[in-house]
């Protein structure tokens, strides 16, 4: 099965390179007219074809690398590293994924099904199709190059091949390691069709925004994968690394941060470029940008540039990696130096009060965003290469300086909504901000009221400034976005005669985009909230015997018990702790630390209970090595409960966006015979 | 005439901001268990765990404890809370630090953020008071001069189209 996966991979390179030859020869021929034996037109299509059949040789290597693993062939380097027999299955799947090389088998194959759809569906617009299977065929040469020779998942063991194999890195035997992984893969990859179509769009100088348009749903979809797979990071690491947390701004959750900031600000911009024929440069960069850095998170992630807890697998592969990203980058500045004048702007702003100006100044600040992550995961490199002295940039620099920039960007997502395109009225204005002005300050005033005061304890406390800030401009936001559908909704109503919980749907079903996008705000602001909540965190750490007790909050755990456990995989020891509140006995939490036959390496099985305002978190932490005691830390965390809901918000959003908005002569339909129907402002769009 | 209403609003809105900022920020004491607290989140374990000091939660930590005797220790002797973060600094290596300081090289670290987040902006500001300049000369010219049928046939159709996109939206968001 080696030798069969090693022959598809090489097959497949053989196709994605000729694909981007001959497709490259075919267009060029194409945009000269220049007369020649063979029909260009036919060598375009035989590239196509052959993208088409290196789908088939990439996922005959993939099914390859997982018969290997599935049935313990330990002759492989990669499967001997990464998997045992006493594997469970599904944990078998993401020991593809667990190492360099089957990373970069699972980007390159996921590349290649985008690419085998893009292809499949080529006669929506066949010259830019040509052009955008094209380019991804330069990007999937590269990966199979990397696949072939430097980090071939299919190198053979030299030596006596071992019984049993090293097993899967224990922080990654936990369900979500099976699909993180996938999911931030996808939206890394998924990024790479809106690349092509941006850049074969300006290469051919192709007229009109309709690339915008046939992309639109690729890098939705994108966009969401990379999101979910961000907060699954996200629960990986509170639920598994046992410190409490859920981000630490380790360069490579910055890496995967910052793809999104470029892609949610490129969401946002295309719109003017669609509707108002603006900032088409700029949109072009956004995604070259976007694309740079995805390549820039695998590079981070994977060749050891900077020191990460998440770098699982380092090499030396990041040379091949920097050398294509000069190659990407001098490819989109040479194509945007020759056709930029292509790029050139319908219409330009008329006001700095106006709906046009907030999507600007909103991409000032997710990019700006970007800027600071990339700078403080950098900084380090760059300090040691200047003054030769390593710094560390941890969370106490991201806290003070991307927390108030994060701020304004959650202010902006209130404010655009409330004002019109074009320009705007003091008037207006006033109208529209008063009750959002009024919740912000209502807010801060319940907040003082409750006790949340960022001078308690005799000391200015910045995490709880930050939390009234949050709360307020959040409250302020969703008074802003709700406020916005219950206009539309009342127009509705007032139209059909019907309640406004339906009046909301159908005006919903009317602009899914518009109102789908609200509904995304609604949950990042969800997710802000739960974020805040951070600042009022409280942790406990004691030693136990059987009927100690540590209280932490409103609870009492009471230690019923503890003992050891062990099975083919790990050792196991646990904790039973009765947790009481207001002295009723409520639920039993089981704290566990395991340690792997395989790799003698310990984990934390971390205990949580959640209910919507807080989490009580608890960790066995080991035990005292002279009575043999457990240690237990308790954390109360409030408010994390939010930051999952805001992603299932975040993700319905999405899913409304993307579904058709209804035609007005359907959506009359629907609506009773006996009232007359006039189209209102609030039914269009975006005013 | 609506010049003094609005004076009046925004500034009574920028006064209330103002104060509410000050009060939060102009108290401030200190005690021991907040420092340690404080200090603790300012420096790293340097037992390799890559978490800060206050929140390392390895049992038999060859590092943290010491480390944390030591913290408590220059509280204890009314060190400054430079004088702690100096001292940790000159023991361990800079990297114990979990941001960089506010001198030398470091200083950069803290500017640029907010140097290149000032400069986007007061770039943007004046890029989109450039545009709304050359459309409101354009407005005057298309308004004031005669009427359309003055201007080139291509110039016509693109006001002609721009009057249409704009006055019949229909798109998304």
């Amino acid at each position: 099965m080696a030798a069969f996966g090693s022959f598809a991979l090489l097959i497949a390179l053989a196709l994605a390179a000729y694909n981007l030859l001959a497709g490259s020869v075919a267009l060029r021929l194409i945009a000269t007219g220049q007369p020649v034996r063979i029909s260009p037109e036919r060598l375009a299509d035989t590239a196509r074809r052959a993208g088409i059949a290196g789908f088939i040789a990439t996922t005959g290597a993939v099914f390859a690398l997982l018969w290997s693993v599935f049935n313990n062939d330990f002759s492989l380097t990669y499967i001997l590293e990464h998997s045992n027999r006493a594997l469970n299955p599904a944990y078998k799947f993401a020991a593809m994924w667990s190492g360099q090389e089957g990373s970069l088998l699972l980007w390159a194959w996921l590349l290649a099904i985008f690419g085998f759809v893009l292809r499949l569906r080529h006669k929506t617009d066949v010259k830019l199709y040509a052009y955008a299977g094209t380019i991804l065929a330069g990007v999937q040469s590269f990966f199979l190059l990397l696949l072939c020779f430097p980090a071939t998942p299919f190198a053979l063991f030299r030596g006596v091949v071992p019984a049993d194999g090293n097993g899967l890195n224990p922080l990654l035997q936990y369900p979500e390691m099976v699909i993180h992984p996938p999911m931030l893969y996808l939206g890394y990859v998924g990024f790479s069709v809106p690349f092509a179509f941006a850049l074969g769009a300006l290469m051919m100088r192709y007229p009109g925004e309709k690339w915008i348009k046939i992309t639109r749903t690729w890098t939705l979809v994108t966009w969401l994968f990379l999101t979910c797979g961000i907060f699954l990071g996200m629960h990986w690491a509170y639920a598994v690394l046992g410190w409490g947390g859920y981000w630490g701004w380790d360069p490579v959750e910055n890496a995967s941060f910052m793809p999104w900031l470029t892609g949610t600000a490129f969401l946002h911009s295309v719109m003017m470029q669609e509707r108002k024929g603006m900032m088409k440069s700029w949109n072009v960069w956004l995604i070259f940008s976007t694309f740079l850095l995805t390549l820039l998170g695998t590079l981070l992630t994977r060749a050891g540039l900077v020191s990460s807890v998440h770098a699982f697998a380092q090499s030396s592969i990041g040379t091949w990696f920097v050398t294509f990203m000069g190659v990407v980058l001098a490819v989109c500045i040479f194509t945007y130096i020759y056709n930029h004048k292509h790029l050139k702007t319908e219409h330009h702003l008329e006001s700095l009060v106006s709906r046009e100006s907030s999507f600007l100044f909103n991409n000032l600040v997710l990019l700006t965003a970007c800027f600071v992550i990339l700078w403080g995961t950098l900084f380090p490199i760059i300090s040691e290469y200047v003054v030769g002295n390593k710094v560390t940039v941890g969370a106490p620099w991201y806290n003070r300086v991307a927390v108030p920039i994060g701020l304004f960007l959650i202010f902006l997502t209130g404010v655009g909504p409330l004002l019109p395109w074009r320009a705007t009225s003091f008037k207006s204005i006033k109208r529209n901000f008063i009750p959002p002005i009024v919740a912000l300050w209502t807010t801060v005033i319940v907040c003082l009221a409750v006790g949340v005061r960022p001078w308690a304890g005799g000391q200015f406390n910045t995490g709880s400034f930050y939390a009234i800030v949050d709360f307020a401009v959040s409250a302020a936001v969703l008074t802003a976005i709700i406020s916005e559908f219950l206009r539309g909704a009342a127009v509705i109503s007032r139209q059909t005669g019907r309640n406004l919980f339906t009046a909301t749907w159908l005006l919903t079903r009317r602009n899914t985009r518009r109102y789908g996008g609200y509904l995304v705000h609604i949950g990042v602001v969800i997710v802000v909230i739960g974020l805040a909540g951070s600042a009022f965190n409280k942790n406990i750490e004691s030693e136990l015997s059987v009927n100690d007790h540590l209280n932490i909050g409103p609870y009492q755990l009471v230690c019923t018990g503890f003992t050891q456990d062990s099975n083919d995989l790990y050792d196991s020891e646990y904790a039973i702790l009765g947790v009481s509140k207001g002295g009723q006995h409520q639920f039993n939490l089981m704290p566990e630390r395991r340690v792997y036959h395989s790799e003698g390496q310990p984990e934390t099985m971390v205990a949580i209970h959640s209910t919507p305002l807080m989490d009580l978190y608890v960790v066995y932490e080991g035990t005292n090595p002279d009575n043999g005691h457990p240690i237990i830390k308790a954390f109360l965390n409030l408010l994390v409960g939010w930051i999952w809901a805001g992603l299932v918000v975040m993700v319905i959003g999405t899913f409304i966006a993307l579904v058709p908005s209804l035609s007005p002569a359907t959506a009359s339909l629907k609506v009773p015979a006996t009232r007359p129907i006039s189209v209102q402002p609030v039914l269009k769009g975006g005013d | 005439m609506a010049t003094p209403l609005r004076l009046t609003f925004w500034t009574r809105l920028v006064e209330v901001c103002v104060l509410a900022l000050a009060v939060c920020f102009s108290v401030g004491a200190t005690d021991a268990s907040s420092r340690f607290n404080d200090l603790g989140h300012r420096m790293m374990c340097t037992c390799g765990c890559a978490q800060m000091l206050g929140e390392c939660n390895h049992v038999g930590c060859p590092e943290s404890g010491r480390e944390r005797q030591e913290l408590a220790n220059g509280i204890a002797s009314g060190q400054t809370d430079q004088q702690i973060l100096d001292m940790f600094a000159a023991k361990y290596g800079a990297t114990v630090l979990a941001a960089p300081t506010t001198h030398g090289f470091d200083l950069v670290a803290w500017i640029a953020p907010f140097a290149v987040f000032a400069a986007a902006l007061l770039g943007t500001i004046l890029l989109v008071r450039r545009w709304s300049g050359i459309k409101g000369v354009r407005a005057a010219i298309a308004t004031s001069g005669a009427d359309l049928a003055s201007l080139e046939p291509a110039d016509r159709e693109r006001h002609e189209r721009i009057r249409r996109e704009t006055g019949m939206d229909d798109g998304g968001n």
